[in-house]
Order: structure tokens, then C-alpha cells, then sequence
């Protein structure tokens, strides 16, 4: 297996666990709570931007022990460069994500327009945010091995 | 993935040019081993550009390293 595809497949393994864990641990704290209309909203709002510096902090810290412990178990050392292959892979993947990200957007939407409780928006945004992100990940996973 | 129509003869002009390795073709024409790895399995046709690059290293005509199958495939 290629260093591109291990990588993709720590990518899904810890984007899963970061956002499991976050979202689980938020979800105890939701229910425990009883807020007004607009504390809900700030709830959420500090909860979707905070996911964000944690997400790319945890990324890192993965990134850099799955090179070292590749490294050394694999003597295979990380491509220092992105060539045309990569970067054809990297756009269709992402322009894979933001499909489904947009797909939940509008779910979003709709779930506010059809009159649902307003956290099944936030929902609704957390789920297609992880999603496109798996999704990319698993696009790349897929157009590595079975090319573009 | 699309169907790849370009078929490629590198793996017999690396054996003819010294025995060259993937690694040292992927060097010589700036993309990663993996490229050359997919490009020779017939999983990516690379750039015009990344062609001629190759066709340069083997100091042979592109047609001589690519060729294109325009036959349409057949219905089972």
C-alpha cells in the first residue's frame, strides 16, 4: 500500500474518532441543558466554531506521528511534493465534498423551512461536514487505487 | 474510473534504456513513482506535457511511447 492511501485511510479513521468523540461529548451537554432561543443558538454557534481549531490541532498531531511511525516501520518516506496525478486526485476529491456538504446545506434548509426544532439544522450541518469530509477522504482512497 | 484508451510501452523502454527503474524515470520527469506506477498499469493518462517529458527521456517519438485505441469498447 501507498503512502497516499495509508494516509487516507488515517485521515477517515481519525476524522471519524475526532468527531465522534467532540459530538458525543456536546450531545451530553445539549441534553443536560435547558436554553432559550437564543442561548441555543450561541450554544451552537461556539460548538460548530470550535470544532474547527480542534479538528485541524488533532489533524496535525495525527499527521505527524502517522509519517514517523511510517517512517520507521515502512522506511518509506513521505512524497515531498505534490505532481499533476495528486493534484487532479485532490480536486475531484474535494469537489466530491463539497456535493455532499451542499446536499446537507440544503437539507439544512429545508429541515428550518419544514418547521423542525432549529438544532436539527446545526445537526443537519455537523452530519454533512463530516460526511464531506469522509467522503474526500474515501474519494481519494478510491481514485489512488483505482485511478483517475 | 473512465476508461483508459491510452495504452503505453514504458515498462520495455525503461528495460531498454539500461534497465532504468521507475524511480529514476519519475525522477527525471518530476512526478512521484506512483504516477509512473499508475500510468504503466493503464490508470492514469498523464498531461501532454508529462508526455513528451517521457518521450524525451526515452529519445524516442511520443507515438513510439503512447498509443491510442479508438476502437469503442464492446457490448457484452
Amino acid at each position: 500500500m501507498y503512502y497516499q492511501e495509508k494516509k487516507s485511510i488515517v485521515n477517515i479513521i481519525s476524522t471519524l474518532l475526532i468527531y465522534g468523540i467532540y459530538y458525543w461529548i456536546v450531545y451530553q451537554e445539549y441534553s443536560a441543558r435547558s436554553m432559550s432561543h437564543e442561548e441555543e443558538l450561541q450554544y451552537w454557534g461556539k460548538t460548530m466554531l470550535l470544532i474547527i481549531p480542534i479538528a485541524i490541532v488533532s489533524k496535525i498531531i495525527v499527521h505527524i506521528i502517522f509519517s514517523v511511525t511510517n517512517q520507521l516501520v515502512t522506511r518509506e518516506r513521505q512524497p515531498c511534493f505534490e505532481d499533476e496525478r495528486d493534484r487532479i486526485i485532490a480536486l475531484t476529491s474535494t469537489r466530491n465534498a463539497f456535493m455532499i456538504f451542499g446536499f446537507g446545506f440544503v437539507g439544512a434548509l429545508g429541515a428550518i423551512a419544514y418547521g423542525m426544532p432549529l438544532h436539527s439544522m446545526f445537526i443537519f450541518m455537523i452530519v454533512a461536514g463530516l460526511l464531506s469530509d469522509l467522503f474526500d477522504n474515501l474519494s481519494q482512497l478510491y481514485f489512488h487505487r483505482k485511478g483517475i | 474510473m473512465g476508461e483508459h484508451r491510452v495504452s503505453n510501452n514504458i515498462r520495455t523502454l525503461r528495460f531498454h534504456n539500461d534497465e532504468m527503474t521507475q524511480q529514476e524515470l519519475a525522477e527525471k520527469v518530476g512526478v512521484t513513482r506512483q504516477t509512473i506506477v499508475a500510468i504503466e498499469k493503464g490508470k492514469y493518462s498523464p498531461s501532454l506535457e508529462l508526455a513528451f517529458r517521457m518521450a524525451r527521456v526515452f529519445d524516442t517519438p511520443l507515438e513510439e511511447v503512447f498509443s491510442f485505441n479508438d476502437e469503442p469498447k464492446k457490448k457484452k
